[in-house]
């Protein structure tokens, strides 16, 4: 414990150069936590967006369905499965159709996709509600960027066209009976959502569907012949990888922000060996080997990085709370982004993150201040008490 | 140990590379100093005197010849053997004092018997009794900064002598005082070589220093010159205060 002591002592008697050292470094902890905390929250926000409005717990594709290919919708349907069947009729599960078609707004031709959903289902937390025909239309939801593209309102008529299971084009006016408001670009975008028996019987697919959305707590993943289960990891795959870039984005500005730190650390260090030969030449002369002057100034510096961690654990923790707390109100053009976030950001500071930066600082501040002590080792005692460097 | 002998040197030996040139510190030097003398090497600047006496204390390594302390050859100790003589039986009192900055005098003083890993207890004990000695208890908070040279040199001599060394090197231990403050160092120093029989080593060319020697080894050109003994003749100084 002598040279953690020593170092202690040395740091704290250095007074204001140690304490401005400190807090540029519980800076640089305070900003990689909340960046990361930010980018965490992000992915945490919009996956569980993605569950709650599309992916449920998994779904059941019938095997032909390949999303990323609209020709396969041609074929990619088939009736239900008992076991599906009987999932979906206890409310554990909802089945989805997805067909090909073309809407006429204001007179242009739009391409979209035309989504049957159940009106009654519970297991997507889409406003399908609105969808319960009351008066032999054709009520139809579709979200607000679609609605600002197509210049589309609540209440408006507009004609649908699509091909049957047989090949026959055939057309109707549907009423926009709700647009919704979602983060999830892909329930958005181009697509109409319409009652599932609807779409089934324009289509001329009875009791076919594309796939099955299984409900949040449900744990079924059964084989079913003709249809393939895709798991969470499946289907969030593209999200996570697309946080994964961001994430790579921001490593940048926290890796400057760290080179900062340190560089302010590694200055000092250097300074010190500078300006210290003496002191250390007569630490040499009381009998400190030249490897535990080199210990106690490593330390010196790596203790910069500890009392950072507290200074940063002081202001930091009540700050962050209340940061995760009322979250960050993002600007309102953020669907850009391509994220399923809502409009308020809330950070997440796990205890991983917390942990992980800690140790991450600590380990560069070490090496960091390591590196400028090499010179000791070549440093003699008599060159040292004359203030020379070897 | 021969006779009593704490410091043997033998054709002792020191060159320094001066580029294409070497300079000759140490040319042979043969030396005996007995425990509990009083001794002082004097001479001119780049006599050789501070390099004899940084080899003695295991600073430095003779080019050639053999230096003997306390039964340990010189020229032979790993940095760490070196280190832990000096740690354990050998205390420096330089020129500039030396103190750490940071630390006060307490702490000073403390810092070769951290070293030592000595108990807290016993530690206080030991500091306050050195400090005692060299009559700063009542400075034991201050800083070194807070002190006058003549008090940083007794917080330096209390250090050098807490840990009880046999040998007190003083490299022109008065060079930073005035008269006033060098003959209470000097006295200091008596005072702890006769009570406590620790041997004392100068360097100096401080003729208030050379009074008080008992032994007198004059160097010049790296070699001895003259080793002489003489009586003490310290100068009578006022004993009042001492701030500066």
């Amino acid at each position: 414990m002598l040279i953690p002591r020593l170092a202690l002592r040395n740091l704290l008697g250095a007074g204001l150069r140690t304490w401005l050292n400190v807090v540029v470094l519980s800076f640089a902890f305070i900003a990689i936590i909340t960046a990361q905390g930010l980018l965490e929250g992000m992915n945490e926000q919009a996956a569980q967006a993605m569950r709650d409005t599309q992916y449920g717990n998994g779904q059941y594709w019938q095997a032909e369905y390949d999303p990323y290919d609209p020709l396969t919708l041609q074929d990619a349907h088939a009736v239900l499965p008992k076991k599906l069947e009987s999932l979906v009729n206890q409310g554990k599960a909802t089945a989805l159709l997805i067909i090909q078609g073309t809407i006429y707004p204001g007179g242009r031709i739009r391409p979209v996709l035309i989504k049957g959903i159940d009106p009654g289902q519970k297991i997507l937390t889409l406003p399908s509600e609105y969808l319960i025909d009351n008066n032999g239309e054709i009520p139809a939801l579709i979200g607000t960027r679609m609605a600002t593209s197509t210049g589309l309102k609540v209440g408006d008529y507009v004609t649908l066209q699509w091909r049957d299971a047989n090949g026959t084009f055939d057309a109707k006016d549907i009423r926009i009976a709700q647009v919704m408001k979602t983060t999830v670009q892909n329930i958005d975008v181009g697509q109409i959502w319409i009652p599932l028996n609807t779409l089934q019987e324009m289509a001329g697919m009875k009791n076919e569907a594309i796939l099955v959305t299984l409900g949040k707590d449900v744990r079924f993943d059964a084989e079913i012949d003709g249809w393939v289960f895709k798991d969470l990891n499946f289907l969030l795959k593209d999200i996570r990888e697309l946080i994964e870039s961001k994430t790579l984005g921001s490593m940048i500005v926290y890796v400057i922000l760290l080179f900062l730190a340190m560089l302010a650390i590694f200055d000092t260090q250097v300074l010190s060996i500078f300006r210290r030969r003496k002191e250390m030449g007569t630490m040499m002369a009381m009998g400190m080997t030249r490897g535990r002057v080199i210990r106690l100034f490593t330390m010196e510096g790596a203790l910069h990085g500890v009392l950072a961690a507290v200074l940063a654990a002081l202001y930091g923790i009540p700050l962050l709370t209340y940061f995760a707390k009322i979250g960050w109100t993002l600007p309102s053009n953020t669907d850009s982004y391509g994220f399923a976030i809502g409009e308020t950001l809330f950070p997440t500071f796990s205890a991983a993150l917390v942990l992980g930066t800690t140790i991450l600082v600590l380990l560069v501040t070490t090496i960091v201040s390591f590196l400028p002590t090499r010179k000791i080792a070549k440093l003699k005692p008599t060159d040292a008490l004359r203030g020379k460097m070897t | 140990m021969e006779n009593n002998v704490l410091i043997k040197t033998e054709k002792l030996v020191k060159i320094y590379p001066m580029g294409q040139y070497e300079l000759v510190a140490l040319n042979e030097i043969d030396l005996k100093i007995a425990r509990g003398e009083f001794a002082g090497l004097v001479g001119p600047s780049g006599s050789g005197k501070t390099t004899l006496l940084n080899i003695i204390g295991s600073l430095d390594i003779p080019t050639r010849g053999s230096a003997m302390v306390l039964d340990k050859k010189i020229e032979t100790l790993t940095h760490k053997q070196a280190a832990l003589l000096r740690n354990k039986h050998i205390g420096f009192i330089f020129q500039t004092f030396n103190l750490l900055p940071v630390y006060t005098v307490f702490e000073n003083v403390e810092f070769p018997l951290l070293l030592l890993e000595l108990s807290s207890g016993d530690r206080k004990e030991r500091v306050m009794d050195a400090l005692e000695w060299v009559g700063l208890a009542d400075r034991a908070n201050s800083k070194p900064n807070q002190l006058s040279g003549g008090q940083c040199q007794r917080v330096a001599i209390a250090r050098a002598i807490v840990k009880t060394p046999e040998i007190v090197l003083a490299d022109e231990p008065t060079a930073n005082l005035d008269a006033k403050n060098s003959h209470h160092i000097l006295q200091t120093m008596e005072k702890l070589n006769k009570e406590l029989g620790t041997t004392f080593l100068f360097s100096t060319h401080d003729e208030k220093v050379i009074r008080y020697l008992r032994r007198k080894i004059s160097l010049y050109d790296g070699k001895i010159a003259k080793d002489e003994v003489q009586k003490p003749q310290p100068v009578v100084v006022e004993t009042t205060s001492e701030e500066d």
